[in-house]
């Protein structure tokens, strides 16, 4: 593999709190050396990154794949190189597929699938429960063997509260994180939307914001309980927020993630009933927009994580109640990030890059984030400035299904190295 | 040929202006007299095929609908989802599609999930009425309350009229809500808060936590069906305590400072929502609703097909002319 000299750009590592020119050389698979003097080695390619972003590549710890069950909609592969377009060298792919990734030889399948695709790395996330009914832990040792890094029920709440803290403590066992979905379920039962001003004026069944903050506060408490790790999936409500914050407080090992779409959009945006908007947990209210952002600038909200969740058009191309929930996001998350979050300073720069980065790899304990000496050559080069509309024809991933498209973003990536190798180049698509 | 007075589709009260519901009211008043007749048809969508697309389980909407499309001579099919293609897993789209492709008008449907009207409206060609979307909207059982209230007391404008029930799961309350309140009534809601829709009052509605009350400030009292499921999903503790604390009775209509219209979309439950003598009552005009239900329907189709709302009145005239 030819060494890379990227050159001239600003390099943003939160991980050493660098944020300055210079230049970052990938070799043998690795970041060999950042700084300001590093001779161009012979047969090197050299990447002019002048007024562009060098960064960790990012990570994504909740990402759908669809593969095995839903390949029209995405695969490992098409879901890899997603991620790349979009920035990230490494992504959590969620085990809610057909069939459930609930053992070793399912995880394996991930793993091997993911090789293949030579895109972005994926990490495969295996259930708490077997089949995801919630009933009987998977085997965590198991998967983490073949491969897995978390465990979630992901799609489904952890109903039962024995289970939930069964889960954590066994995972301590492996110093993995669990990752629940908050939901209380016979409170959202039925519901499409957030229930609000815009669901009685739609006539559509609400999931109000308690159905989320009861599980949430729920897991808080048996995280306190067990010493284990909860962390808290697609945060959507200010009162959420308030209770990750005090759990934090009290230094619970609690982490939490929340998604480019709850930091942007409101529940107002459900009100020509476009199933694109149509996602859960669902688009809430102003307030609980501003609490998320607040969230992730001071670090509340550990992560930005896209739950990137593919669906073919013809799933969508129903009447709001019986589409499916989710959203395309890997490939607007740098774009919204940019526009929603960095240019209305509620959050530097590099606190962006930090939470799409250092910060998801640290809590998952994923290598990469970085771009200390030795580690992973996964980096993202980025445009902060490019202005771009998002298009239906754009997107890398197999479905196109996000409330986006049409919209002017600001900040697109330019290339992305997994391992020192170009997974990604625009232009070259 | 001017533009048509109401677009292509009947979808809600809520993007209607008073003016365009008043438009709907004033072209049923002389299609009321069709129904009166011996002979009860006209020409006037003569040729005009018309599809009633049923994906609920409705008789006396559907009746409405299929006479007032017949007495227009209008040809009709009845598409009801038991038994045909939608059963078998086609979808709301495929379904509408195949409709079409035998060259159809007009599409009435009554879907279980909100906004499947509008979803249909985008796709197709035809012009879409809506017969009653999940708990979204029933455009045309409020306009044949409205036109019931207006032609017993002579105006809609400064009336109070409260809707009593399942606010939550009607439609019927929000299309109530949205055309009584463009033609200048106020409108008051009033029902268990457990059947009260999350931020309702943001409606303009006054909310009334008692029955009591809600009769002591109306003129008329619009009484919905309280469903049975609504007991069985926990919404309520019985019948017989939701007739104890809201049931329209004649004991609380007595104590009224004045008498009040009774409205109730049917069919009734007698005893729960409402006492038989009240429903069978002088100041009852529940029967009114249905007979006025085929006037405004017939009116919708009309002025939906093109038919300039002056020429109501010479458009059913026609027929006598014809018919000698």
């Amino acid at each position: 593999m030819r060494p890379v000299l990227i050159k001239g750009g600003r390099v943003i590592d939160p991980s050493q709190n660098r944020d300055e020119v210079a230049d970052v050389l990938l070799m043998d698979g690795v970041v060999a050396e950042v700084g300001n003097d590093i001779g161009t080695p012979d047969d090197a390619e050299v990447v002019d990154a002048v007024g562009k972003v060098v960064a960790p590549g990012f990570v994504d710890v909740h990402v759908h794949l669809r593969e095995p069950g839903k390949e029209e909609a995405e695969t490992i592969a098409t879901g890899a190189r997603s991620a790349a377009a979009g920035g990230f060298t490494g992504v959590c792919a969620m085990p809610n597929t057909d069939p459930v990734t609930d053992n070793q030889a399912a995880i394996g399948f991930v793993i091997k699938q993911a090789r293949e695709a030579e895109a972005a790395r994926v990490y495969p996330i295996g259930t708490i429960s077997i089949g995801q009914r919630g009933e009987r832990l998977a085997e965590f040792g198991s998967m983490i063997s073949a491969g897995a890094v978390a465990v979630s029920d992901d799609g489904r709440p952890v109903v039962s509260s024995h289970l939930m803290r069964t889960a954590l403590e066994y995972a301590r066992t492996f110093d993995i994180p669990v990752a629940d979905h908050c939901e209380e379920p016979t409170l959202a039962k039925g519901g499409v939307m957030h229930e609000g001003m815009v669901s009685t004026r739609l006539g559509l069944k609400g999931i109000p914001a308690a159905a989320e903050e009861i599980m949430v506060a729920r897991d808080i408490l048996l995280a306190e309980l067990t010493g284990g790790h909860v962390h808290l999936c697609h945060m959507s409500t200010r009162g959420s927020v308030d209770l990750i914050r005090r759990g934090k407080d009290r230094g619970i090992n609690v982490t939490a993630e929340a998604t480019p779409h709850h930091f942007t959009l409101t529940h107002d945006e459900c009100s020509q009933y476009d199933t694109n908007t149509k996602m859960n947990p669902p688009l809430r209210e102003a307030e609980d927009v501003d609490a998320i952002r607040e969230a992730i600038a001071d670090g509340t909200i550990d992560v930005i994580a896209t739950d990137h969740a593919p669906h073919h058009y013809e799933s969508k191309e129903r009447d709001f109640d019986d589409a499916p929930f989710g959203i395309t996001g890997l490939e607007t998350a740098l774009g919204l990030g940019m526009v929603e979050l960095v240019a209305p300073a509620t959050m530097a720069l590099s606190v962006l890059v930090r939470r799409l980065s250092t910060d998801p790899a640290r809590i998952f304990g994923l290598p990469g984030g970085s771009l200390v000496r030795g580690t992973l050559g996964d980096v993202v080069v980025f445009d902060p400035d490019a202005k771009w509309t998002v298009s239906v024809d754009g997107f890398v991933s197999r479905s196109q299904n996000s409330p986006f498209i049409g919209r002017n973003l600001v900040g697109r990536v330019e290339r992305t190295f997994v391992g020192g190798r170009t997974v990604f180049q625009r232009g070259s698509e | 040929m001017t533009a048509p007075a109401l677009g292509k589709d009947l979808l809600g009260l809520e993007s209607l202006s008073a003016t365009q519901i008043k438009l709907i009211l004033d072209t049923a008043e002389p299609f009321k007299e069709v129904s009166e007749r011996a002979i009860k048809k006209v020409p006037t969508l003569r040729g005009k095929t018309i599809v009633n697309l049923f994906y609920e389980a409705s008789t006396r909407t559907r009746i409405s609908f299929e006479f007032a499309e017949k007495r227009l001579s209008a040809d009709t099919v009845n598409v009801t989802a038991k038994g045909s293609s939608v059963e078998k897993g086609e979808n709301l789209v495929d379904t509408a599609r195949n409709l079409e492709a035998m060259r159809i008008d007009m599409v009435v449907i009554r879907h279980p999930s909100s906004g499947a009207p509008k979803f249909l409206a985008e796709r197709i060609q035809s012009n879409v009425v809506n017969a009653g979307d999940g708990r979204h909207e029933h455009p045309t059982q409020a306009l044949l309350d409205m036109l019931t209230i207006r032609d017993r007391l002579g105006t809609i404008a400064g009336l109070k009229v409260c809707i009593v029930g399942d606010i939550l799961h009607s439609r019927v309350a929000r299309s109530n809500i949205w055309g009584l309140k463009k033609l200048g009534a106020e409108v008051g809601v009033c029902g268990p808060q457990s059947l009260m829709p999350h931020g309702i009052e943001h409606l303009g509605v006054t909310v009334f936590r008692r029955i009591e009350e809600a009769i002591e400030w109306s003129d008329v009292l619009n009484v919905l069906r309280l469903q049975l499921e609504r007991m069985e999903a926990g919404y309520i503790p019985s019948l017989r305590e939701y007739y104890r604390v809201f049931g329209v009775s004649e004991d609380r209509l007595a104590r009224a400072p004045k008498d009040l219209l009774i409205l109730h979309p049917g069919p009734i439950n007698r005893g729960v929502e409402i006492q038989s003598s009240v429903a069978d009552g002088p100041h009852s005009v529940i029967l009114k609703q249905v007979t006025n239900g085929v006037a405004v329907r017939m009116a919708v189709l009309y002025l939906l097909a093109g038919g300039q709302p002056e020429s109501a009145e010479a458009a059913k005239g026609s027929v006598r002319g014809g018919m000698e």
